[in-house]
Protein backbone atom coordinates (compact mmCIF):
# COMPACT_ATOMS: atom_id res chain seq x y z
CA UNK A 1 0.00 0.00 0.00
CA UNK A 2 1.04 3.71 -0.51
CA UNK A 3 1.55 5.88 2.42
CA UNK A 4 -0.33 9.17 1.98
CA UNK A 5 2.62 12.60 1.24
CA UNK A 6 1.51 13.24 5.09
CA UNK A 7 0.47 11.11 7.70
CA UNK A 8 -2.81 13.64 8.85
CA UNK A 9 -4.10 12.71 5.28
CA UNK A 10 -4.43 9.30 5.75
CA UNK A 11 -8.20 8.03 5.73
CA UNK A 12 -9.23 6.00 9.21
CA UNK A 13 -9.54 3.24 7.01
CA UNK A 14 -6.23 3.60 5.56
CA UNK A 15 -4.34 4.43 8.68
CA UNK A 16 -5.88 1.20 10.44
CA UNK A 17 -4.30 -1.03 7.68
CA UNK A 18 -0.96 0.97 8.19
CA UNK A 19 -0.26 0.32 11.18
CA UNK A 20 -1.60 -3.20 11.74
CA UNK A 21 0.29 -3.79 8.71
CA UNK A 22 3.49 -2.10 10.45
CA UNK A 23 4.23 0.11 7.67
CA UNK A 24 3.39 2.96 10.01
CA UNK A 25 4.04 2.51 14.52
CA UNK A 26 0.95 4.33 16.59
CA UNK A 27 3.64 6.66 17.67
CA UNK A 28 4.52 7.94 14.27
CA UNK A 29 0.64 8.43 13.34
CA UNK A 30 0.00 10.36 16.82
CA UNK A 31 2.40 12.42 16.88
CA UNK A 32 1.64 13.67 13.47
CA UNK A 33 -1.95 14.17 14.93
CA UNK A 34 -0.89 16.05 17.96
CA UNK A 35 1.30 18.41 15.75
CA UNK A 36 -0.93 19.57 13.80
CA UNK A 37 -3.70 19.65 16.51
CA UNK A 38 -0.92 22.29 18.29
CA UNK A 39 -0.31 23.79 14.71
CA UNK A 40 -4.07 24.56 14.15
CA UNK A 41 -4.86 26.59 17.39
CA UNK A 42 -6.18 29.30 15.70
CA UNK A 43 -8.89 27.26 14.50
CA UNK A 44 -9.95 27.13 17.95
CA UNK A 45 -10.90 23.03 17.92
CA UNK A 46 -10.12 21.92 21.08
CA UNK A 47 -11.05 22.91 24.70
CA UNK A 48 -8.41 20.40 26.09
CA UNK A 49 -5.60 18.88 24.20
CA UNK A 50 -4.11 15.36 25.64
CA UNK A 51 -0.74 14.82 23.41
CA UNK A 52 0.73 12.59 26.29
CA UNK A 53 -1.92 10.48 27.20
CA UNK A 54 -2.53 10.21 23.23
CA UNK A 55 1.35 9.07 23.47
CA UNK A 56 0.87 6.99 26.13
CA UNK A 57 -2.20 5.00 24.61
CA UNK A 58 0.00 5.06 21.23
CA UNK A 59 2.99 3.26 23.57
CA UNK A 60 0.33 0.76 24.96
CA UNK A 61 -0.79 0.02 21.29
CA UNK A 62 2.11 -0.54 19.34
CA UNK A 63 3.11 -2.91 22.37
CA UNK A 64 0.03 -5.39 21.58
CA UNK A 65 0.53 -4.93 17.80
CA UNK A 66 4.40 -6.04 18.36
CA UNK A 67 2.65 -8.44 20.73
CA UNK A 68 0.14 -9.50 17.65
CA UNK A 69 -2.91 -8.83 20.01
CA UNK A 70 -4.02 -5.66 17.80
CA UNK A 71 -7.74 -5.26 18.33
CA UNK A 72 -9.85 -3.05 15.28
CA UNK A 73 -9.12 0.08 16.22
CA UNK A 74 -5.46 -0.24 17.72
CA UNK A 75 -3.33 3.15 17.60
CA UNK A 76 -5.89 5.16 15.61
CA UNK A 77 -5.70 8.74 16.85
CA UNK A 78 -9.57 10.59 17.35
CA UNK A 79 -10.71 13.45 18.61
CA UNK A 80 -13.46 13.43 21.22
CA UNK A 81 -16.26 15.83 21.84
CA UNK A 82 -16.48 17.62 24.82
CA UNK A 83 -19.72 16.21 25.73
CA UNK A 84 -18.46 12.62 26.65
CA UNK A 85 -17.29 11.93 29.14
CA UNK A 86 -13.46 10.90 30.13
CA UNK A 87 -12.07 9.75 33.24
CA UNK A 88 -9.58 12.06 34.55
CA UNK A 89 -9.75 14.37 31.73
CA UNK A 90 -11.58 17.87 32.12
CA UNK A 91 -15.65 17.66 30.07
CA UNK A 92 -16.69 20.88 30.27
CA UNK A 93 -19.39 20.14 27.60
CA UNK A 94 -18.85 23.97 25.99
CA UNK A 95 -19.92 25.44 29.36
CA UNK A 96 -18.51 27.66 32.50
CA UNK A 97 -20.54 25.65 34.63
CA UNK A 98 -18.70 22.82 33.92
CA UNK A 99 -14.95 24.64 33.57
CA UNK A 100 -13.72 22.91 36.34
CA UNK A 101 -15.47 19.18 36.12
CA UNK A 102 -13.32 16.24 35.67
CA UNK A 103 -15.18 13.17 35.81
CA UNK A 104 -14.58 10.09 37.46
CA UNK A 105 -16.27 7.71 35.32
CA UNK A 106 -15.95 7.05 31.62
CA UNK A 107 -18.66 7.42 29.16
CA UNK A 108 -19.97 4.18 27.33
CA UNK A 109 -19.05 5.42 23.97
CA UNK A 110 -15.49 6.38 24.74
CA UNK A 111 -14.94 3.30 26.62
CA UNK A 112 -15.90 1.38 23.52
CA UNK A 113 -13.58 3.01 21.65
CA UNK A 114 -10.31 2.77 24.29
CA UNK A 115 -11.52 -0.74 24.18
CA UNK A 116 -11.26 -1.41 20.94
CA UNK A 117 -7.48 0.45 20.40
CA UNK A 118 -8.02 4.02 19.50
CA UNK A 119 -6.06 6.76 20.68
CA UNK A 120 -7.38 10.14 22.14
CA UNK A 121 -5.82 13.45 20.99
CA UNK A 122 -8.31 15.78 22.98
CA UNK A 123 -11.82 17.08 23.86
CA UNK A 124 -13.19 18.90 20.84
CA UNK A 125 -15.21 22.60 21.25
CA UNK A 126 -19.15 22.80 21.04
CA UNK A 127 -21.92 25.20 21.60
CA UNK A 128 -22.85 25.23 25.07
CA UNK A 129 -24.73 22.04 26.18
CA UNK A 130 -24.83 21.31 22.14
CA UNK A 131 -27.18 23.87 22.22
CA UNK A 132 -26.39 25.74 18.80
CA UNK A 133 -26.05 25.42 14.99
CA UNK A 134 -22.57 27.76 14.66
CA UNK A 135 -20.66 26.74 17.72
CA UNK A 136 -20.89 30.30 18.67
CA UNK A 137 -22.66 29.77 22.04
CA UNK A 138 -18.93 27.79 23.59
CA UNK A 139 -17.95 29.58 26.49
CA UNK A 140 -14.25 28.15 24.84
CA UNK A 141 -14.87 30.88 22.31
CA UNK A 142 -16.14 30.44 18.47
CA UNK A 143 -14.56 27.43 16.29
CA UNK A 144 -13.37 28.84 12.80
CA UNK A 145 -14.37 26.29 10.06
CA UNK A 146 -11.11 25.49 8.24
CA UNK A 147 -12.97 26.98 4.76
CA UNK A 148 -13.37 30.24 3.65
CA UNK A 149 -15.25 31.04 0.24
CA UNK A 150 -13.21 31.99 -2.64
CA UNK A 151 -11.54 35.27 -2.49
CA UNK A 152 -12.70 36.00 1.05
CA UNK A 153 -10.80 35.81 4.29
CA UNK A 154 -13.86 36.15 6.24
CA UNK A 155 -13.91 33.77 9.08
CA UNK A 156 -16.81 31.08 8.67
CA UNK A 157 -19.10 29.00 11.52
CA UNK A 158 -18.42 25.00 11.00
CA UNK A 159 -21.97 24.57 12.09
CA UNK A 160 -22.22 23.11 15.27
CA UNK A 161 -22.87 21.94 17.62
CA UNK A 162 -20.15 19.63 17.02
CA UNK A 163 -18.26 22.23 15.25
CA UNK A 164 -15.07 20.91 16.97
CA UNK A 165 -15.56 17.68 15.75
CA UNK A 166 -16.25 18.62 11.93
CA UNK A 167 -13.21 21.21 11.97
CA UNK A 168 -10.70 18.36 13.25
CA UNK A 169 -11.96 16.17 10.80
CA UNK A 170 -11.81 18.35 7.82
CA UNK A 171 -8.40 19.81 8.47
CA UNK A 172 -6.73 16.41 9.12
CA UNK A 173 -6.27 16.56 13.03
CA UNK A 174 -7.42 13.52 13.64
CA UNK A 175 -8.65 10.26 11.56
CA UNK A 176 -12.10 10.71 13.27
CA UNK A 177 -14.11 12.34 15.48
CA UNK A 178 -17.20 11.67 17.97
CA UNK A 179 -20.09 14.11 17.43
CA UNK A 180 -23.72 13.77 19.59
CA UNK A 181 -27.01 14.83 17.58
CA UNK A 182 -30.17 16.18 18.92
CA UNK A 183 -31.70 18.09 16.61
CA UNK A 184 -28.93 18.32 13.34
CA UNK A 185 -25.54 18.54 15.53
CA UNK A 186 -23.65 15.86 13.92
CA UNK A 187 -24.91 16.33 10.53
CA UNK A 188 -25.39 19.83 9.90
CA UNK A 189 -21.45 20.52 10.97
CA UNK A 190 -20.51 17.61 8.75
CA UNK A 191 -22.37 18.96 5.67
CA UNK A 192 -21.05 22.52 5.92
CA UNK A 193 -17.28 21.31 6.37
CA UNK A 194 -17.40 18.76 4.14
CA UNK A 195 -17.13 16.10 6.18
CA UNK A 196 -19.00 12.88 6.74
CA UNK A 197 -21.55 12.54 9.39
CA UNK A 198 -23.87 10.08 10.60
CA UNK A 199 -26.64 9.89 13.45
CA UNK A 200 -27.50 6.23 14.23
CA UNK A 201 -30.81 5.10 15.44
CA UNK A 202 -31.91 6.23 18.88
CA UNK A 203 -31.22 3.36 21.13
CA UNK A 204 -27.92 2.37 18.89
CA UNK A 205 -25.16 3.96 21.21
CA UNK A 206 -25.31 3.77 24.64
CA UNK A 207 -25.84 7.87 26.39
CA UNK A 208 -24.78 6.51 29.45
CA UNK A 209 -21.81 9.13 30.56
CA UNK A 210 -22.80 11.62 27.93
CA UNK A 211 -23.76 15.05 29.03
CA UNK A 212 -27.47 14.92 28.68
CA UNK A 213 -29.60 17.72 27.15
CA UNK A 214 -32.98 16.39 25.21
CA UNK A 215 -32.51 12.54 26.69
CA UNK A 216 -34.94 11.74 24.38
CA UNK A 217 -33.59 12.87 21.46
CA UNK A 218 -29.46 12.48 22.18
CA UNK A 219 -27.48 10.56 19.95
CA UNK A 220 -23.64 9.72 19.29
CA UNK A 221 -22.51 9.03 16.25
CA UNK A 222 -19.31 8.83 13.98
CA UNK A 223 -17.92 12.66 12.18
CA UNK A 224 -15.19 10.94 9.30
CA UNK A 225 -13.79 12.22 6.12
CA UNK A 226 -15.13 9.20 4.10
CA UNK A 227 -18.49 6.83 4.40
CA UNK A 228 -16.11 3.81 4.77
CA UNK A 229 -15.00 5.38 8.44
CA UNK A 230 -18.14 6.33 9.54
CA UNK A 231 -19.09 2.61 9.36
CA UNK A 232 -15.69 1.55 11.00
CA UNK A 233 -16.15 3.88 13.71
CA UNK A 234 -20.24 3.64 14.72
CA UNK A 235 -19.61 -0.16 14.89
CA UNK A 236 -17.23 0.49 17.74
CA UNK A 237 -18.83 3.27 19.27
CA UNK A 238 -22.48 1.43 19.29
CA UNK A 239 -23.13 -1.05 21.86
CA UNK A 240 -26.25 -2.97 24.13
CA UNK A 241 -25.57 -1.39 27.11
CA UNK A 242 -27.60 -2.27 30.50
CA UNK A 243 -26.11 1.50 32.30
CA UNK A 244 -28.43 3.37 29.66
CA UNK A 245 -32.39 1.15 29.58
CA UNK A 246 -32.84 2.92 26.01
CA UNK A 247 -30.12 0.87 25.09
CA UNK A 248 -31.63 -1.35 22.41
CA UNK A 249 -30.59 -5.04 22.26
CA UNK A 250 -29.90 -5.99 18.81
CA UNK A 251 -26.55 -7.13 17.76
CA UNK A 252 -23.99 -4.10 16.47
CA UNK A 253 -23.58 -5.31 12.46
CA UNK A 254 -20.48 -5.08 10.60
CA UNK A 255 -21.28 -2.21 8.62
CA UNK A 256 -17.82 -2.20 7.06
CA UNK A 257 -18.87 -5.52 5.55
CA UNK A 258 -22.29 -4.60 3.47
CA UNK A 259 -20.62 -1.27 2.61
CA UNK A 260 -20.33 -1.88 -1.24
CA UNK A 261 -23.14 -3.50 -2.18
CA UNK A 262 -24.76 -0.95 -3.95
CA UNK A 263 -28.11 1.12 -4.33
CA UNK A 264 -29.29 -1.43 -7.35
CA UNK A 265 -33.14 -2.11 -7.06
CA UNK A 266 -33.05 0.52 -4.40
CA UNK A 267 -35.99 2.70 -3.75
CA UNK A 268 -34.84 5.82 -2.91
CA UNK A 269 -37.70 8.68 -1.73
CA UNK A 270 -37.80 12.41 -2.58
CA UNK A 271 -39.83 14.21 0.49
CA UNK A 272 -41.25 17.03 -1.67
CA UNK A 273 -42.00 18.87 1.45
CA UNK A 274 -38.15 19.30 1.91
CA UNK A 275 -38.40 21.82 -0.97
CA UNK A 276 -38.47 25.18 0.61
CA UNK A 277 -38.96 28.70 -0.26
CA UNK A 278 -36.13 30.59 -0.39
CA UNK A 279 -33.30 27.90 -0.33
CA UNK A 280 -30.34 28.92 -3.05
CA UNK A 281 -30.85 27.15 -6.07
CA UNK A 282 -27.31 25.63 -5.48
CA UNK A 283 -29.17 23.10 -3.20
CA UNK A 284 -32.38 22.39 -5.09
CA UNK A 285 -29.84 21.56 -8.44
CA UNK A 286 -27.52 19.64 -5.86
CA UNK A 287 -30.50 17.44 -4.57
CA UNK A 288 -31.45 16.63 -8.13
CA UNK A 289 -28.09 15.45 -8.87
CA UNK A 290 -28.05 13.40 -6.07
CA UNK A 291 -31.14 11.60 -7.29
CA UNK A 292 -29.79 11.24 -10.56
CA UNK A 293 -26.64 9.68 -9.24
CA UNK A 294 -28.17 7.06 -7.44
CA UNK A 295 -30.72 6.29 -10.14
CA UNK A 296 -27.52 5.96 -12.63
CA UNK A 297 -26.42 3.33 -10.27
CA UNK A 298 -29.69 0.98 -10.27
CA UNK A 299 -32.19 2.75 -8.02
CA UNK A 300 -35.52 3.45 -8.34
CA UNK A 301 -36.32 7.61 -7.45
CA UNK A 302 -40.16 7.75 -6.40
CA UNK A 303 -41.82 11.35 -4.67
CA UNK A 304 -42.99 10.78 -1.47
CA UNK A 305 -44.77 12.94 0.94
CA UNK A 306 -43.96 13.78 4.80
CA UNK A 307 -47.15 16.03 5.49
CA UNK A 308 -45.63 17.41 9.07
CA UNK A 309 -42.33 18.26 7.86
CA UNK A 310 -42.85 21.97 8.31
CA UNK A 311 -43.73 21.43 12.15
CA UNK A 312 -40.80 19.16 13.11
CA UNK A 313 -38.40 22.22 14.40
CA UNK A 314 -41.47 24.10 16.28
CA UNK A 315 -42.25 21.00 17.74
CA UNK A 316 -38.35 20.21 18.22
CA UNK A 317 -38.16 23.95 20.19
CA UNK A 318 -41.08 22.72 22.79
CA UNK A 319 -39.50 19.29 23.46
CA UNK A 320 -35.84 20.17 23.73
CA UNK A 321 -36.11 22.81 25.91
CA UNK A 322 -38.58 21.35 27.92
CA UNK A 323 -35.83 18.26 28.41
CA UNK A 324 -33.05 20.47 28.78
CA UNK A 325 -35.06 22.30 31.71
CA UNK A 326 -35.60 19.56 33.83
CA UNK A 327 -31.48 17.75 32.46
CA UNK A 328 -30.14 20.71 33.70
CA UNK A 329 -31.27 21.27 36.41
CA UNK A 330 -28.89 19.31 38.23
CA UNK A 331 -26.37 22.00 37.99
CA UNK A 332 -27.09 23.77 41.03
CA UNK A 333 -23.13 24.41 42.64
CA UNK A 334 -23.09 22.13 45.48
CA UNK A 335 -22.07 19.04 43.78
CA UNK A 336 -19.80 20.02 40.92
CA UNK A 337 -19.45 22.70 38.60
CA UNK A 338 -19.86 26.07 39.31
CA UNK A 339 -20.15 27.83 42.79
CA UNK A 340 -20.57 31.69 42.77
CA UNK A 341 -18.12 33.77 44.42
CA UNK A 342 -20.82 36.13 45.29
CA UNK A 343 -22.66 36.40 49.24
CA UNK A 344 -25.63 34.52 49.00
CA UNK A 345 -28.00 34.14 52.23
CA UNK A 346 -29.75 31.47 51.18
CA UNK A 347 -29.29 28.16 49.16
CA UNK A 348 -32.09 29.36 46.49
CA UNK A 349 -30.03 32.85 45.75
CA UNK A 350 -26.62 30.32 45.63
CA UNK A 351 -28.62 28.26 42.89
CA UNK A 352 -29.58 31.37 41.12
CA UNK A 353 -26.53 32.90 40.86
CA UNK A 354 -24.48 29.93 40.35
CA UNK A 355 -27.24 28.79 37.74
CA UNK A 356 -26.50 32.69 36.50
CA UNK A 357 -23.28 32.84 35.98
CA UNK A 358 -22.39 29.04 34.65
CA UNK A 359 -24.78 29.11 31.76
CA UNK A 360 -24.48 31.25 29.27
CA UNK A 361 -27.50 33.26 27.38
CA UNK A 362 -28.49 30.49 24.81
CA UNK A 363 -28.84 27.90 27.65
CA UNK A 364 -30.47 30.36 30.06
CA UNK A 365 -33.09 31.04 27.03
CA UNK A 366 -33.96 27.42 26.91
CA UNK A 367 -33.72 26.37 30.52
CA UNK A 368 -36.71 29.72 30.74
CA UNK A 369 -38.91 28.03 27.91
CA UNK A 370 -38.41 24.84 28.84
CA UNK A 371 -39.86 25.93 32.45
CA UNK A 372 -42.52 27.44 30.45
CA UNK A 373 -43.97 25.44 28.76
CA UNK A 374 -44.20 22.24 31.22
CA UNK A 375 -45.00 24.78 34.30
CA UNK A 376 -48.76 24.68 35.57
CA UNK A 377 -51.71 25.50 32.72
CA UNK A 378 -49.70 25.03 29.88
CA UNK A 379 -48.57 21.58 29.58
CA UNK A 380 -51.69 20.47 27.46
CA UNK A 381 -50.85 23.29 24.94
CA UNK A 382 -47.63 22.94 24.64
CA UNK A 383 -45.64 19.85 25.75
CA UNK A 384 -48.15 17.49 25.07
CA UNK A 385 -49.44 18.79 22.02
CA UNK A 386 -45.58 18.53 20.28
CA UNK A 387 -45.61 15.22 21.51
CA UNK A 388 -48.46 14.13 19.13
CA UNK A 389 -47.40 16.27 16.32
CA UNK A 390 -44.04 14.20 17.44
CA UNK A 391 -46.18 10.74 16.38
CA UNK A 392 -47.75 12.32 13.77
CA UNK A 393 -44.06 12.98 12.12
CA UNK A 394 -42.98 9.62 12.65
CA UNK A 395 -46.82 8.36 11.15
CA UNK A 396 -45.42 10.06 7.74
CA UNK A 397 -41.73 8.38 7.78
CA UNK A 398 -43.66 4.85 8.30
CA UNK A 399 -46.03 5.49 5.22
CA UNK A 400 -43.13 6.52 3.32
CA UNK A 401 -41.18 3.51 3.91
CA UNK A 402 -44.50 1.38 2.03
CA UNK A 403 -42.79 3.52 -1.35
CA UNK A 404 -39.15 3.50 -0.22
CA UNK A 405 -36.54 1.74 1.72
CA UNK A 406 -34.61 5.48 1.89
CA UNK A 407 -35.37 8.89 1.54
CA UNK A 408 -32.65 11.52 0.13
CA UNK A 409 -32.85 15.35 1.17
CA UNK A 410 -30.43 18.18 1.77
CA UNK A 411 -28.50 18.21 4.54
CA UNK A 412 -28.73 22.14 5.25
CA UNK A 413 -30.30 25.36 3.54
CA UNK A 414 -27.08 26.67 2.63
CA UNK A 415 -22.89 26.73 2.79
CA UNK A 416 -21.78 27.74 6.18
CA UNK A 417 -22.26 31.41 6.92
CA UNK A 418 -20.02 34.32 8.58
CA UNK A 419 -19.41 34.64 11.96
CA UNK A 420 -21.97 36.61 13.72
CA UNK A 421 -24.14 36.53 10.53
CA UNK A 422 -27.12 34.75 12.81
CA UNK A 423 -26.01 35.13 16.33
CA UNK A 424 -28.71 37.92 17.11
CA UNK A 425 -31.98 35.67 15.94
CA UNK A 426 -32.63 32.81 17.73
CA UNK A 427 -35.11 31.59 14.99
CA UNK A 428 -33.36 31.77 11.89
CA UNK A 429 -30.34 30.52 13.44
CA UNK A 430 -32.78 27.40 14.20
CA UNK A 431 -33.58 26.96 10.54
CA UNK A 432 -30.39 25.89 10.18
CA UNK A 433 -31.90 22.48 11.48
CA UNK A 434 -34.74 22.32 9.16
CA UNK A 435 -33.76 19.23 7.21
CA UNK A 436 -31.92 17.23 10.20
CA UNK A 437 -34.59 17.75 12.96
CA UNK A 438 -37.46 15.19 11.75
CA UNK A 439 -34.56 12.64 11.78
CA UNK A 440 -34.21 12.93 15.71
CA UNK A 441 -37.46 13.69 16.39
CA UNK A 442 -38.92 10.01 14.55
CA UNK A 443 -35.72 8.29 16.10
CA UNK A 444 -34.22 7.30 12.72
CA UNK A 445 -30.75 7.47 11.23
CA UNK A 446 -29.43 10.36 9.12
CA UNK A 447 -26.06 10.20 7.36
CA UNK A 448 -24.86 13.61 6.02
CA UNK A 449 -22.21 13.24 2.74
CA UNK A 450 -20.32 15.66 1.20
CA UNK A 451 -22.05 16.12 -2.26
CA UNK A 452 -20.13 19.65 -4.13
CA UNK A 453 -19.20 22.92 -3.41
CA UNK A 454 -20.97 26.26 -3.88
CA UNK A 455 -20.04 29.09 -6.61
CA UNK A 456 -18.04 30.53 -3.80
CA UNK A 457 -16.28 27.09 -3.15
CA UNK A 458 -18.19 26.13 0.18
CA UNK A 459 -18.83 22.44 0.45
CA UNK A 460 -22.84 21.64 0.68
CA UNK A 461 -24.19 18.02 1.70
CA UNK A 462 -27.05 15.89 0.66
CA UNK A 463 -28.50 13.17 3.69
CA UNK A 464 -29.73 10.04 3.65
CA UNK A 465 -32.30 8.94 6.10
CA UNK A 466 -33.11 4.95 6.86
CA UNK A 467 -35.14 3.46 8.72
CA UNK A 468 -34.93 2.46 12.45
CA UNK A 469 -31.90 0.72 12.98
CA UNK A 470 -31.06 0.40 8.89
CA UNK A 471 -27.67 1.91 9.07
CA UNK A 472 -26.32 -0.49 6.93
CA UNK A 473 -28.53 0.72 4.71
CA UNK A 474 -28.02 4.53 4.90
CA UNK A 475 -24.30 3.81 4.68
CA UNK A 476 -24.93 1.94 1.42
CA UNK A 477 -26.51 4.78 -0.18
CA UNK A 478 -24.21 7.56 1.11
CA UNK A 479 -21.09 5.45 -0.02
CA UNK A 480 -23.19 5.25 -3.63
CA UNK A 481 -23.51 9.14 -3.69
CA UNK A 482 -19.71 9.56 -2.57
CA UNK A 483 -18.81 7.53 -5.60
CA UNK A 484 -20.59 9.95 -7.74
CA UNK A 485 -20.25 13.06 -6.35
CA UNK A 486 -16.02 12.21 -5.73
CA UNK A 487 -15.74 15.10 -3.25
CA UNK A 488 -11.77 15.61 -2.85
CA UNK A 489 -11.98 19.50 -2.42
CA UNK A 490 -9.76 20.15 0.42
CA UNK A 491 -9.35 23.12 2.82
CA UNK A 492 -6.31 25.47 2.42
CA UNK A 493 -3.98 25.21 5.02
CA UNK A 494 -4.44 28.80 5.73
CA UNK A 495 -4.43 28.64 9.44
CA UNK A 496 -0.61 26.97 10.23
CA UNK A 497 2.02 29.55 10.75
CA UNK B 1 -49.80 32.67 23.89
CA UNK B 2 -47.18 35.04 24.79
CA UNK B 3 -45.27 36.24 28.24
CA UNK B 4 -45.32 39.51 30.13
CA UNK B 5 -42.52 40.83 32.49
CA UNK B 6 -44.18 39.18 35.26
CA UNK B 7 -44.29 35.62 33.71
CA UNK B 8 -40.55 35.99 33.44
CA UNK B 9 -39.71 36.77 36.83
CA UNK B 10 -41.82 33.91 38.00
CA UNK B 11 -40.43 31.30 35.39
CA UNK B 12 -36.85 32.57 35.78
CA UNK B 13 -37.78 32.01 39.70
CA UNK B 14 -38.95 28.16 38.81
CA UNK B 15 -35.54 27.48 36.82
CA UNK B 16 -33.51 28.96 39.40
CA UNK B 17 -32.10 31.63 37.60
CA UNK B 18 -31.37 34.96 38.93
CA UNK B 19 -32.59 37.72 36.38
CA UNK B 20 -31.42 41.37 36.94
CA UNK B 21 -34.22 43.68 36.27
CA UNK B 22 -32.89 45.28 33.39
CA UNK B 23 -32.56 41.82 31.65
CA UNK B 24 -36.00 41.18 32.29
CA UNK B 25 -37.45 42.98 28.81
CA UNK B 26 -34.93 41.63 26.67
CA UNK B 27 -36.12 38.00 27.68
CA UNK B 28 -39.71 38.85 27.36
CA UNK B 29 -39.06 39.90 23.61
CA UNK B 30 -36.55 36.91 23.39
CA UNK B 31 -38.95 34.20 24.60
CA UNK B 32 -42.21 36.27 22.84
CA UNK B 33 -40.30 35.76 19.69
CA UNK B 34 -40.25 32.22 19.78
CA UNK B 35 -43.33 31.25 21.68
CA UNK B 36 -44.59 33.13 18.27
CA UNK B 37 -42.71 30.72 15.89
CA UNK B 38 -44.28 27.47 17.78
CA UNK B 39 -48.08 28.84 17.92
CA UNK B 40 -48.18 27.22 13.74
CA UNK B 41 -48.69 23.92 15.93
CA UNK B 42 -51.62 25.33 17.08
CA UNK B 43 -53.25 24.54 13.53
CA UNK B 44 -52.69 20.89 13.35
CA UNK B 45 -55.29 19.05 14.31
CA UNK B 46 -54.35 16.36 16.83
CA UNK B 47 -57.52 14.82 18.16
CA UNK B 48 -57.25 11.17 18.85
CA UNK B 49 -53.35 11.18 18.40
CA UNK B 50 -51.01 9.35 21.26
CA UNK B 51 -48.38 11.75 22.72
CA UNK B 52 -45.19 9.95 21.83
CA UNK B 53 -43.55 8.15 24.61
CA UNK B 54 -41.30 6.47 23.01
CA UNK B 55 -39.46 6.84 19.19
CA UNK B 56 -38.37 2.98 19.15
CA UNK B 57 -40.91 0.23 20.09
CA UNK B 58 -39.51 -1.42 22.61
CA UNK B 59 -40.27 -2.76 26.40
CA UNK B 60 -38.64 -0.92 29.55
CA UNK B 61 -35.80 -3.21 30.59
CA UNK B 62 -35.63 -4.51 33.73
CA UNK B 63 -32.90 -5.30 35.99
CA UNK B 64 -32.17 -7.42 39.38
CA UNK B 65 -32.82 -4.86 42.26
CA UNK B 66 -29.15 -5.51 43.58
CA UNK B 67 -26.56 -3.05 44.62
CA UNK B 68 -23.94 -2.73 42.34
CA UNK B 69 -21.47 0.10 43.14
CA UNK B 70 -21.34 1.80 46.24
CA UNK B 71 -18.07 2.98 48.61
CA UNK B 72 -16.74 5.95 46.57
CA UNK B 73 -17.97 8.30 48.68
CA UNK B 74 -14.27 10.41 47.78
CA UNK B 75 -15.49 10.01 43.67
CA UNK B 76 -18.82 11.38 44.56
CA UNK B 77 -17.61 14.49 45.99
CA UNK B 78 -14.80 15.01 44.33
CA UNK B 79 -15.66 17.66 41.97
CA UNK B 80 -17.30 19.63 44.59
CA UNK B 81 -16.88 23.64 45.15
CA UNK B 82 -16.81 22.68 48.85
CA UNK B 83 -17.07 20.22 50.80
CA UNK B 84 -16.04 18.84 54.47
CA UNK B 85 -14.91 15.24 54.87
CA UNK B 86 -17.79 13.48 52.76
CA UNK B 87 -20.17 16.14 52.72
CA UNK B 88 -21.41 18.94 50.56
CA UNK B 89 -21.30 22.07 52.33
CA UNK B 90 -24.54 24.52 51.34
CA UNK B 91 -25.63 27.32 53.59
CA UNK B 92 -27.75 27.02 56.35
CA UNK B 93 -31.33 25.82 55.33
CA UNK B 94 -32.66 25.49 58.42
CA UNK B 95 -33.12 28.26 61.24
Amino acid sequence: MLLPSKLTDFTLADARDAVAGKKVSSTELTKAFSKAVTDAKPLNAFVTETPQKALEMAAASDARIAKGEARPLEGLPLAIKDLFCTKGVKTTAGSNILNNFIPPYESTVTQNLWDAGAVMLGKTNMDEFAMGSSNETSYYKPVLSPWRAKNSNAALVPGGSSGGSATAVSANLCLGATGTDTGGSIRQPAAVTGTVGLKPTYGRCSRWGTVAFASSLDQAGPMTRTVRDAAILLRHMASVDPKDSTSVDMPVPDYEATLEKGVKGLRVGIPKEYRIDGAPPEIDALWQKGADWLKAQGAEIVEVSLPHTKYALPAYYIVAPAEASSNLARYDGVRYGHRTQQPIHDITELYEKSRAEGFGAEVRRRILIGTYVLSAGYYDAYYSRAQKIRTLILQDFERAWEACDVLLTPATPGPAFALGEKSNDPVSMYLNDVFTVTVNLAGLPGLAVPAGLTADGLPLGLQIIGKAFDEATVLCAGRSIETAANFTAKPQHWWAA
Amino acid sequence: MSVDKDTVRRIAKLARIALEEERVAPMERELNGILAWVEQLQEVNVEGVAPMTSVVAQKLKMRDDVVTDGNIADAVTANAPMREDNFFVVPKVVE
